[in-house]
């Protein structure tokens, strides 16, 4: 008997780190061939030119600062949107039919395939409200894109913060917005953020939705406002991978693309992580 | 219970009910709470002795599905009266939780945290938060460390942190909802010996499940039993001389 449940504690050990092994294999795998193969690229003209020659040279500027546009014009529509709703869902909303609607809503939004968030923006933001082809519309769908995973990042971190801090506040007279700006949500903030940095993530990375809401094919130069057009990243990429003059030829540049935009959202996690960490400190400290 | 108090009687509690959904948990409850004493609520875990403790701030008003009947008057205002204005009558009747509950913020920040919400000037700060933390018998503790977290205190520090911050607000009442359930015995002895420095200027309310603590600290002491209050009177009288069989009973430790 004792034999048996330690030899069944080390198969369940050996799976799990073999699991684990796998997970962290993969992603370096995917690490080295991107990086080794995108590393030559890199070069201040890369980052800093337009493509030149049917997207053969040149560098890839203007999608970095496109795929820029969309971070920043998506997070500032989408998180406070996403923060607010969060805070009347855990801490106004009373349970019932509306509550329960608007929770379903959300959950159902979170599984919504991105292509579809696209043909919406497409209908919505470029016909309907006549935003055309656009920084401003692409941005506004990435930001209902990402919208339940702020919100459902958000109420998490408001749930964790203990009833305590809550009854405390209330019981020195202190009204529940005041309590909930000057305790709730300092403690929520580490929370908040980690759902930021899941987002903007997705951001950087979608290619469908911004296909259909103003991505240009081939757009060698800066975007001169939101109502511009523009390329990002992820599209130039898939551009240079199955459409492009001369797929071959582009190749290095294609893994230089995929490097760039690796380090541009890993650089913002970085910048989240801190930020995340800063507030926990002073939190736990 | 008439009112012959020597302070006087600052709360004043008339056929109290509660429910708790379909649950009655308090039943009838008549009470008055003399002026700048102690008054301990004692008797075994569930018997309401908390819920009514929360009655009197209204704490109870943020459980969804609880409902109260009956008059509860402190200083002769009705403070479930339409027109009573909950967060200014939480200012007056502070409380002080089972758990030592400072927020995560510098010992200075949680003492200012009232006070700078009730729009008290920032020169005026300073002053209230070392009046409260001498008050609350802290300051001589942490005069030198302002600055560090609160979580960095001991677990009596904390609590008494916690009252330090009640303090700071300037309340008539303190509710004391079992204090020193989660202290040693030392931290315990230096919060009963300001629990007794208080009452000179404040009225006093102690829920605890320590009789010994209730004949230490308290002048008055109330027993419940089942959402029942079976006697009040004086802590000597109810300690050496119950009326009630069931409170001979606890007191005796038959039961608890």
């Amino acid at each position: 008997m004792f034999s048996n449940a330690k030899l069944n504690e080390k198969i369940a050990f050996s799976l799990l780190k073999i699991a684990m092994g796998l997970v962290v294999a993969f992603v370096l795998i995917i690490l080295y061939d991107i990086i080794s193969n995108g590393y030559g690229v890199i070069s201040l003209e890369f980052i800093t030119s337009a493509p030149r020659k049917g997207m053969t040279e040149g560098g890839i500027h203007p999608a970095i600062v496109g795929t820029l546009y969309l971070i920043t014009c998506s997070m500032i529509v989408a998180l406070p949107l996403g923060i607010l709703a969060a805070i009347y869902l855990t801490e106004y909303a009373h349970p019932g039919k509306t509550t329960w609607l608007t929770e379903m809503a959300i959950s159902n939004l979170a599984g919504t395939p991105s292509v579809v968030f696209g043909l919406f923006g497409l209908a919505v933001f470029v016909k309907y409200f006549g935003f055309g082809d656009s920084i401003l519309s692409a941005s506004l769908t990435l930001a209902l894109l990402i919208l339940p995973v702020i919100i459902r990042a958000s109420q998490e971190a408001l749930l964790t913060v203990p009833k305590e801090y809550r009854e405390a506040s209330l019981a020195l007279g202190v009204t529940k917005w005041e309590t909930i700006r000057k305790v709730v949500i300092p403690a929520a903030i580490p929370g908040i953020v980690t759902g930021a940095v899941l987002s903007i993530g997705r951001v950087a990375g979608e290619t469908a939705p911004i296909l259909l809401t103003g991505a240009a094919y081939f757009y060698p130069k800066l975007p001169g406002s939101i109502y511009s057009q523009f390329t990002a990243l992820p599209y130039h990429l898939y551009v240079l991978a199955t459409a492009g003059t001369n797929i071959a030829k582009t190749r290095p540049i294609q893994y230089g693309t995929a490097l760039v935009l690796l380090m541009i959202v890993l650089g913002v996690n970085l910048i989240a992580i801190y930020i995340r960490n800063h507030y926990r400190k002073k939190l736990q400290r | 219970m008439s009112d012959d108090f020597a302070n006087g009687t600052e709360i004043a509690v008339k056929g109290l009910n509660l429910w708790y959904g379909k649950n009655h948990a308090l039943h009838d409850i008549s009470i008055n709470i003399p002026k700048n004493s102690v008054t301990a609520f004692i008797g075994p875990s569930g018997c309401g002795k908390s819920t009514f403790l929360r009655c009197l701030n209204r704490m109870n008003d943020l459980i969804p599905g609880c409902r109260i009947e009956g008059d509860v008057n402190i200083n002769g205002e009705d403070i479930y009266s339409k027109d009573v204005d909950v967060v200014d009558l939480r200012k007056r009747v502070g409380m002080v939780f089972q758990k030592p509950n400072p927020f995560p913020m510098s010992i200075h920040d949680n003492i200012a945290y009232g006070p700078r919400i009730h729009g008290i000037k920032k020169k005026e700060i300073d002053g209230i938060v070392e009046g409260a933390l001498k008050a609350g018998a802290l300051w001589g503790e942490v005069s030198d460390r302002m600055g560090i977290s609160a979580l960095d205190l001991s677990g009596g520090q904390q609590q008494r942190l916690c009252i330090a911050r009640t303090l700071a607000v300037k309340p008539e009442v303190i509710l004391f909802d079992e204090p020193c359930s989660s202290l040693d015995p030392i931290s315990t002895g230096k919060i009963e010996d300001l629990i007794l420095k208080l009452k000179k200027d404040y009225t006093i309310v102690i829920v605890t499940h320590n009789m010994q603590q209730a004949a230490r600290i308290s002048d008055y002491t109330a027993f419940f039993l089942l959402g029942d209050l079976i006697e009040f009177g004086k802590t000597g009288q109810i300690f050496e001389n119950p009326r009630e069989k069931a409170t001979e009973d606890y007191i005796t430790g038959r039961f608890g």
